[in-house]
């Protein structure tokens, strides 16, 4: 594997008699979301404090690029710590400033920009954030949610290398949390930074992180893809990770995987081996949903597809859950692949007409009447044999998918 | 009996001992941190786009601290006037009023009380101003950033102090003489062309130059103090959070008075 961006190599920190951090070992790559998480009171915030140098290790090396922090010049360090910004938990706004002014201030303070460019940057990343109306209102009058959008789009506004997230979700409702999640992945792609992120935010945290870390007891506990965590069955992470993960997924309300996996388990225990079970996948292409009509409009498709398919399904004894960022898998049990694919058909004329049809405001006022866009529903139905696991279903159903709703946003409204 | 006594006199001399030991060194420590956190400041006080935010706190320690200075001049000359007048009719030597108001002025009173006077009106307000911005993160907000705390929240504080210490001082000096004239002349009857005859002919340049070294020294001690304090308030051992803002803004404003009144012998026996 290729360098890391940055690793700690036996670093330890103690305040007092506690030891905070004990002998962390970790990387971080380039151009990837690495996502730590742990129990409140693991150094998870320290462990981020080191890596923009506020707090200093005790013990042991950070290596910046392969090079030691402490061997560094003044200059190379200030060069380094140049391309990291940083989003605090408590969002660390500048109180006497005004929105536009705190956002504006690291491009007045560091560069050597006109005003006009200035401006024209700040007034660009208010917009993506959607804090247009509290451009000129002070931190203490915006609620909770703006404020962490305000302390984003600063630390967003130097397109900085490398950010590292505070917990930027916590005090937001499911929809800003996606929306805030979808707009760390959408820049990430966009201006290609390194993201190292503390949230909680299960699952959707896990569908947009590349890498995960999770803090045990002051170390290491394991690091590496969600996957691979799922997969290695560690007794302590893996009841962790089930105590962060709800019944429900806050988003679409449809359950959670490990929810979705036990109804599944349970499923197949208690079923004979002749009935039929039958499953489909549903997915939206959420990215370019979101490149062409916002992370608003993207999270609303999948959040009216979560709800359509409970609220169609559930009453006959499917279940669905969430299995990637924009994949819903739903169990038909006592179904036959054929009424499976009716009850499909049958969902995706009621879903255009009726469920689809909120997202045209929220189209319309990002891209206008006159030009459209074409939003695509696709569907795969695969029948489920008692051997089949979960990712096995996924892989089938993927095989056979096909469009079954186009909603076209702009000019038009419901087509096909 | 004697090693007996030995040993209580060595148990009741170590603690003692090591009570001022410790207590010394602390605050040799404290001056010592407080050296180079001014020196640091001081430093980037000349760097680039400082200008603007030097300007902001002229305003704010000089400007908004006028009409205190005003006031406290005012009645402290008026005061001088109605004792000295008393005093000096006793000695037959009214006419010597203008001379001891202004030279009272000049060398002690006006860069003392000035000092003591922006101290208690700017100065909690420094340190209760970096105080709340540390205990937000805001000032590791500003790290991150790629700012320097010390260059963006302290130096133009610095700079600030440095050119409205001896300006306000000056309007001390000036207000206070004019009180003097209002109780010595208009209400006690001194003849005004004596009285200011006799400020123009006592004062002379050192006078002036001595009152303003004082009023520059104490400008660094106040901002220096009042800065570090307020910077630090999170490191200290006897309150945290809004509690360590106000034991610092607390701190900050006895130790400048106390540093005042220390400083102000020791240039004044350099001077004389």
């Amino acid at each position: 594997m290729a360098t890391p961006l940055i690793e700690f190599d036996n670093v330890t920190k103690r305040f007092g008699e506690k030891t905070v951090l004990d002998k962390i070992n970790l990387k971080i790559y380039e151009n990837q979301i690495t996502t730590i998480i742990g129990k409140s009171g693991t150094g998870k915030s320290v462990l981020l404090k080191h890596i923009i140098g506020l707090i200093k290790q005790d013990e042991g090396t950070i290596l910046f690029q392969g090079k030691p922090v402490d061997t560094m010049k003044k200059s190379e360090w200030k060069a380094c710590r140049s391309q990291i910004a940083f989003l605090f938990q408590n969002n660390a706004l500048l109180d006497s400033m005004t929105v536009f002014d705190n956002v504006a201030f690291p491009l007045r303070q560091t560069t050597s920009l006109s005003r006009d460019e200035i401006k024209k940057r700040v007034l660009q990343r208010i917009e993506d954030l959607e804090l247009t109306e509290a451009i000129h209102k002070f931190p203490s009058e915006l609620s909770g949610g703006m404020q962490k959008r305000v302390a984003l789009a600063r630390a967003l506004v130097t397109d900085p290398k490398i950010v590292l997230f505070d917990e930027p979700t916590t005090g937001q409702d499911p929809i800003r949390k996606n929306m805030i999640l979808s707009m760390i992945t959408h820049y990430r792609r966009k201006f290609g930074f390194t993201a190292v992120m503390i949230s909680h935010d299960i699952p959707d945290v896990f569908f947009i992180s590349d890498r995960i870390i999770i803090l045990w007891e002051g170390a290491v506990g394991f690091e590496g893809t969600y996957e691979e965590a799922v997969k290695k069955k560690l007794p302590l992470i893996d009841e962790f990770l089930r105590s962060l993960e709800g019944f429900e997924d806050e988003l679409t309300s449809l359950l959670s995987r490990e929810a979705f996996r036990m109804h599944y388990s349970a499923m197949l225990g208690g079923s004979s081996t002749a009935a039929a079970v039958s499953a489909a996948l549903f997915s939206i292409r959420l990215n370019l949903v979101n490149e062409a009509l916002g992370s608003q409009a993207a999270l609303e498709v999948l959040r009216a597809l979560g709800k359509y398919t409970n609220k169609r399904f559930r009453p006959i004894g499917g279940f669905s859950a969430r299995h990637s960022r924009d994949e819903i898998l739903t169990i038909f049990p006592h179904t036959s692949i054929d009424e499976a694919r009716q009850l499909v058909a049958g969902f995706a004329q009621e879903l255009k007409c009726e469920a689809l049809d909120r997202v045209q405001g929220i189209a319309i006022a990002r891209i206008g009447k006159e030009t459209s866009f074409d939003i695509h529903i696709r569907a795969g139905v695969t029948s489920v044999s008692s051997t089949d696991a979960i990712n096995q279903i996924m892989d089938k159903a993927r095989v056979d998918q096909e469009i079954i709703v186009t909603h076209r946003c702009g000019s038009g409204g419901n087509e096909q | 009996m004697a090693p007996l006594a030995k040993i209580h006199i060595s148990n009741a001399i170590v603690p003692l001992f090591s009570f001022v030991g410790a207590g010394t060194l602390r605050l040799l420590g404290n001056f010592g941190a407080i050296a180079v956190f001014f020196s640091l400041a001081f430093v980037n006080i000349f760097r680039r786009k400082q200008l603007r935010e030097i300007v902001k706190q002229v305003f704010y320690i000089g400007a908004r601290s006028s009409l205190i200075v005003l006031l406290v001049g005012l009645f402290t000359g008026m005061v001088l006037g109605l004792q000295l007048f008393y005093t000096l009719v006793k000695f037959g030597s009214v006419g010597a009023l203008g001379s001891a108001i202004s030279l009272t002025l000049v060398r002690e009173m006006g860069p003392v009380l000035a000092a003591i006077m922006i101290t208690a009106r700017a100065g909690s307000g420094i340190a209760a101003e970096i105080g709340i911005l540390r205990i937000s993160e805001q000032v590791d907000a500003l790290y991150s950033m790629g700012v320097d705390p010390v260059r963006y929240l302290v130096s133009p504080r610095i700079a600030a102090a440095i050119i409205s210490f001896p300006l306000l001082t000056a309007f001390f000096d000036l207000i206070g003489i004019i009180g003097g004239y209002l109780t010595g002349v208009l209400l006690l009857g001194t003849n005004g062309g004596t009285y200011f005859y006799r400020v123009q002919s006592s004062l002379s340049m050192v006078d002036i130059q001595g009152g303003f070294i004082k009023s520059l020294v104490f400008a660094i001690i106040v901002s220096g103090v009042c800065c570090y304090q307020g910077y630090f308030c999170h490191m200290r051992s006897d309150g945290y959070g809004a509690k360590a803002v106000g034991m610092a803004t607390v701190s900050a404003v006895v130790i400048s008075c106390v540093m005042i009144l220390v400083a102000d012998y020791v240039v004044t026996s350099f001077i004389m």
